[in-house]
């Protein structure tokens, strides 16, 4: 159960995150792109999950990871993500209800480059009754 | 040269094939390694029907049908899913998922495109959409 007073609250991410090569190259290789100079349309999914999880699975906020499911998701990508980039991460809880004894959490990531914000991501998460 | 695309335009249609080996290695390059796509076990213990795809997984496989025709990776600009129904897949088989695309929008060099992504017959994505800018 989330902690209600969670709704709106944004959490910066503890540090800047580097993308290496090899990360773009093994998601790449997954879906057979062959292009790494710049990481996959969905590659920071990698990212703001983590992020994600972490935050939402602090003991005062209470969200169990462990009957979670991805109900949806959309990115908008304002500039791609390479190689060498340091990434910092804020979550911001957007939403929460509980629809038929699930929990239903819309968290939004914004990775900045720098100044630049490069890809913000929306996702649903459902932990299942 | 290139054709004009308009509305209405259907991308043509792309079965990628899905097997456990590829769960495991989305699993390593995204790190999620959430049991319920690489054990079967465990999948069966939570009420689902056997290892799933990561929805993510499915998601990516779609990215790249859409990046192959609209000119490579910085073509996107945005694009989401809802993940409906789980992509099942068995030990030992290769399962399909088969996406098409078509063009909805297009307003100056923006192109809107509707995907459709099933397996085994089953639609595996609603409201699936991208918006890209084609090279």
């Amino acid at each position: 159960m989330l902690a209600p007073d969670s709704v709106g609250r944004t959490f910066a991410g503890a540090d800047s995150i580097s993308i290496s090569q090899s990360e773009i190259d093994a998601f790449a290789a997954v879906i057979g792109e062959t292009d790494t100079s710049i990481a996959p349309p969905t590659f920071t999914i990698r990212i703001s999950l983590d992020q994600f999880q972490n935050i939402l699975t602090q003991p005062e906020i209470g969200l169990d990871w462990s009957r979670l499911v991805h109900g949806d998701q959309k990115f908008e990508i304002f500039a791609p993500v390479k190689a060498g980039d340091s990434l910092s991460c804020s979550a911001t809880i957007e939403s929460y209800r509980i629809a038929a004894g699930n929990e239903i959490v819309s968290v939004r990531s914004d990775l900045h480059r720098g100044a630049e914000l490069v890809v913000s991501s929306w996702s649903t998460l459902v932990v299942r009754a | 040269m290139t054709s004009k695309i308009e509305v209405g335009f259907a991308i043509p249609e792309r079965v990628v094939l899905i097997d456990r080996q590829m769960l495991k290695a989305y699993a390593d390059a995204s790190g999620d390694q959430n049991p319920i796509h690489q054990n079967e076990e465990f999948a069966l213990s939570v009420g689902l029907p056997n290892v799933i795809a990561h929805g993510m997984l499915t998601m990516a496989l779609v990215g790249k049908y859409v990046t192959d025709w609209s000119g490579g990776t910085a073509s996107v600009k945005e694009f989401g899913a809802r993940f409906i129904k789980p992509v099942i897949v068995p030990a030992g088989e290769k399962v399909d998922l088969t996406i098409n695309g078509t063009v909805t929008e297009v307003s100056g060099d923006q192109i809107k495109v509707d995907l459709v992504a099933t397996s085994a017959g089953v639609k595996v994505l609603g409201m699936a959409k991208a918006v890209v800018i084609k090279k």
